[in-house]
């Protein structure tokens, strides 16, 4: 398969996590959205390592892949703060910090 | 062969994607990803990058929606409201995606990178491997791969004092205090 057949899939997986993110008001899968985007850029980073013939793009998909971790656990953890404040889970709701 | 396992893949990928989106039960969204996720690490395997794909399969599919999954759990599903606060929001949505897909695959595909139409160049044997990863990420890249590892703990420590039972003490409207 060529390259930019992984290049388009992915731009197409980025499309589908920013539909997620612009229509779900739930902050849980607003968070899989994000997932989602993440994974589609990591799936481009590995492409272009392919293309190029260096693993250093390889590398670089790991350390995506640590960033991902760092902010599901941050979002998570301020996720069941909100719960425990029995505040309503709705982005269109928590708008304290809209200016 | 190739284009076989690639287009099941594909097309395992993105339905994940829209099942993720789609679900209105957080957890059925949670499950959604896991498809994802292994079909991404298929995908990475075509793309002879064994230890991202399994990195993949072992991180995220393994332990970081197993986290999703308890905090689902803790926090229950559904309660998200089917009304639009803007209206046809969806719609709209869906619509500036699609062109931000139209315009991000015009854009690869005038782009000048020749070598993006074929297959890429042949690697040798272990292109990929943890072998070699794991060199890399052991000398030329040892001080990223540090900083990420004290960036992990700093998201550890933040979790724990984000999702901290708040004592008796404390006012109810005050920020949650130091750990």
């Amino acid at each position: 398969m060529n390259i930019e057949w992984y290049i388009v899939l992915s731009a197409l997986l980025f499309a589908i996590g920013a539909v997620g993110i612009l229509v779900r008001r739930s902050p849980m899968v607003i968070l899989l959205c994000l997932e989602l985007m993440l994974n589609a850029g990591n799936l481009a980073l590995v492409a272009f390592s392919r293309e190029v013939g260096n693993q250093q793009g390889q590398v670089f998909a790991l350390v995506v892949m640590v960033i991902a971790a760092c902010e599901v656990v941050v979002g998570l953890g301020l996720i069941v703060a909100i719960f425990r404040r029995k505040l309503p889970l709705n982005v269109d709701d928590l708008r304290e910090l809209r200016g | 062969m190739e284009a076989v396992i690639f287009f099941l893949a594909a097309i395992g990928a993105i339905g994940g994607a829209i099942g993720v989106v789609a679900m209105q039960n957080p957890f059925y969204s949670v499950l959604a990803l896991v498809a994802h996720l292994f079909s991404l690490a298929a995908l990475f395997l075509l793309l002879t990058s064994a230890f991202v794909a399994a990195a993949q399969v072992v991180v995220y599919a393994g332990a970081v929606m197993v986290l999703y999954v308890f905090v689902v759990a803790y926090v229950g599903g559904g309660g998200e409201p089917v009304a639009d606060p803007i209206h046809g929001q969806r719609f709209l949505g869906i619509l500036v995606a699609s062109i931000l897909f139209v315009e991000l695959s015009a854009a690869i595909l005038s782009s000048a990178l020749l070598a993006l139409g074929t297959h890429g160049p042949d690697v040798p044997a272990g292109f990929g491997d943890p072998a070699a990863i794991g060199r890399l990420l052991l000398e030329k890249f040892l001080l990223p791969f540090e900083a990420s590892s004290i960036l992990l703990l700093i998201a550890a420590v933040g979790a724990i004092v984000l999702a901290q039972r708040k004592r008796e003490s404390e006012p109810q409207e005050g920020v949650s205090g130091p750990a």
